[in-house]
């Protein structure tokens, strides 16, 4: 979501952050690696399968998990159905307008759900109850409540809270048909994903840009990373350019930020 | 749905490296370049890269409709990529889905880098890229060939952009991914970069990758890129320079 309103302010600001950015400093006073203060709770929602809301810094998105049975996609019929969705509310910021997702909404919800699915989070395959037929498909809707910067992240935590502490029915299979059954057993989790957003302003790369930030970045780049320092998927911003070098960089600040990332919302989630 | 089989059930690579179409690890598909084919548009390009057939055409710089959308101080670059209904194995609906909304961004994010959208303040250039085929690799093959019609329509840019995607196959590392092995392979790596200024402006990633296998990936992906860029020089020439082959193809065989 675009906050940029006034080119004279923006430029001005623009160079006054990346003044102090060459000097090592940010606004806030953060190091250049150093993520906001990162809250997750979970079991909110008592009437979703699992939800979690996470606040980092003054972004905060709700996660809620639900999960049914589906008819499994043509291409991955003994495989269970994921999707992540994403909605900016309107009383996220003063900015958001109600109505059809932004094409920056369907990017967020779009690279939230590639670092979830790439992953292998959630293992698809133990989802299959009927081969062709019946599947478990899980949806994660995320609201966007509050605004400051960085929901690619804030949504990704709050996903994989959700997913990590999910509940659902178990169900039977008896002559083709799947019944849920009165047990509750944990969804599937393989692996906890983290997903590290950095922005680009000058020539510097800051971890976690709040909103001012983000107003004057040239470039974004998202990087989520699994259990084993593995890389699973990215996602590059914003019109304009990244050296091959600052990639293989913030591919390193990633696997490193993540890991104490992921300790984190393994705690908050055990 | 045809064609279309259960992810793992046939080998992509066999012992001795040698993928289903009979390429190697690090080849590309046979690519064809044409610059200046539609007769309306201000410039345009069509590229046949492997089985992708894909129709770029730019206009303006151009008056700006809606006004509240004009910027004071360049030119407002719009970018559509479109799949149309036949151009995959089911049918698609022409309505844009998501996925074609985030490629239409990124899409735009790989371009804008390159044209000096300075230059023309209070204006609108368009680029629209209609995929008429589509076979794996299709948002680099339309940055690449949107990329000549931004330069067939003499619109000031800083340099060319030049996309190619590589990935993953098991383990191996592989350029220019294919429709089925795009689907069943482990990870697609699309990559656009400005060749001359040595500059990253497309970047995604999925499937899973050691560090050492996400830098080949990479490295792979733009030194492919360099390879197209020679063949986008090439298309250029000989629309502008080549007399009667005003139009030309430019392939690299496979084989």
């Amino acid at each position: 979501m675009s906050m940029k309103k006034n080119y004279v302010v923006e430029t001005i600001r623009k160079a006054q952050l990346a003044q102090l950015l060459a000097g090592g400093k940010r606004m806030d006073e953060r190091r250049l690696d150093q993520t906001r203060e990162l809250k997750i709770e979970t079991g909110l929602i008592q009437k979703a399968n699992g939800s979690a809301r996470v606040t980092l810094g003054n972004t905060q998105v709700i996660a809620g998990v639900k999960i049914a049975t589906g008819i499994p996609f043509p291409d991955t019929p003994d495989k269970g159905i994921l999707m992540v969705n994403a909605e900016i509310l309107p009383m996220s910021s003063p900015y958001a307008e109600p109505g059809p997702p932004s094409e920056g909404a369907i990017e967020l919800a779009r690279v939230v759900d590639r670092g979830i699915r790439e992953s292998e989070m959630v293992d698809l395959s133990k989802l299959s109850l009927v081969p062709g037929k019946s599947v478990v498909a899980v949806f994660v809707d995320c609201n966007v409540m509050n605004v400051d910067g960085n929901l690619f992240d804030a949504m990704s935590y709050a996903v994989v809270s959700a997913l990590r502490t999910a509940k659902m029915k178990k169900y039977a299979v008896k002559d083709e048909k799947a019944e849920a059954t009165d047990q509750w057993v944990p969804v599937p989790v393989e692996r906890t994903p983290v997903s590290v957003t950095m922005a680009r302003i000058g020539e510097k790369l800051v971890v976690d840009p709040n909103t001012e930030e983000e107003a004057s970045m040239d470039m974004r780049i998202t990087i989520t990373t699994d259990d084993d320092g593995n890389i699973c998927a990215s996602q590059k911003g914003e019109a304009s350019f990244i050296s091959p070098a600052q990639v293989l960089e913030a591919a390193d600040t990633s696997i490193r930020v993540g890991r104490e990332i992921r300790a984190k919302i393994m705690e908050a989630t055990k | 749905m045809e064609g279309a089989k259960v992810a793992g059930t046939r080998k992509l690579i066999d012992g001795k490296g040698t993928r289903l179409d009979g390429r190697k690890w690090d080849e590309l598909r046979p690519i064809s370049l044409q610059v200046g084919l539609m007769k309306n548009a201000d410039g345009s390009a069509y590229i046949e890269w492997g089985k992708n057939k894909i129709m770029a055409a730019v206009y303006g710089p151009k008056e700006v409709h809606p006004k509240h959308q004009v910027l004071p101080d360049r030119a407002l670059l719009r970018c559509r990529y479109h799949m149309a209904p036949f151009s995959v194995d089911d049918r698609k609906n022409p309505a844009p889905s998501r996925r074609e909304i985030e490629i239409s961004k990124v899409t735009r994010e790989a371009l804008q880098p390159a044209v000096i959208v300075e230059d023309y303040p209070r204006t609108a250039i368009e680029v629209w890229i209609e995929v008429l085929q589509s076979d794996g690799g299709s948002r680099c093959a339309g940055i690449t060939a949107a990329s000549l019609a931004l330069a067939d329509a003499g619109i000031n840019m800083r340099d060319m952009v030049v996309g190619c995607s590589c990935g993953l196959i098991e383990d191996t590392v592989v350029s220019d991914l294919d429709d089925t092995e795009d689907k069943e392979g482990d990870g697609d790596m699309p990559v656009a970069i400005m060749p001359n200024l040595g500059q990253v402006t497309l970047f995604q990633v999925d499937g899973i990758y050691t560090r050492e296998k996400f830098q080949k990936a990479f490295e792979l992906a733009i030194e492919k890129g360099k390879q197209i860029y020679g063949m986008q020089r090439a298309a250029l020439n000989a629309r502008f320079f080549g007399g009667e082959g005003a139009v030309t193809q430019v392939e690299e065989a496979a084989e």
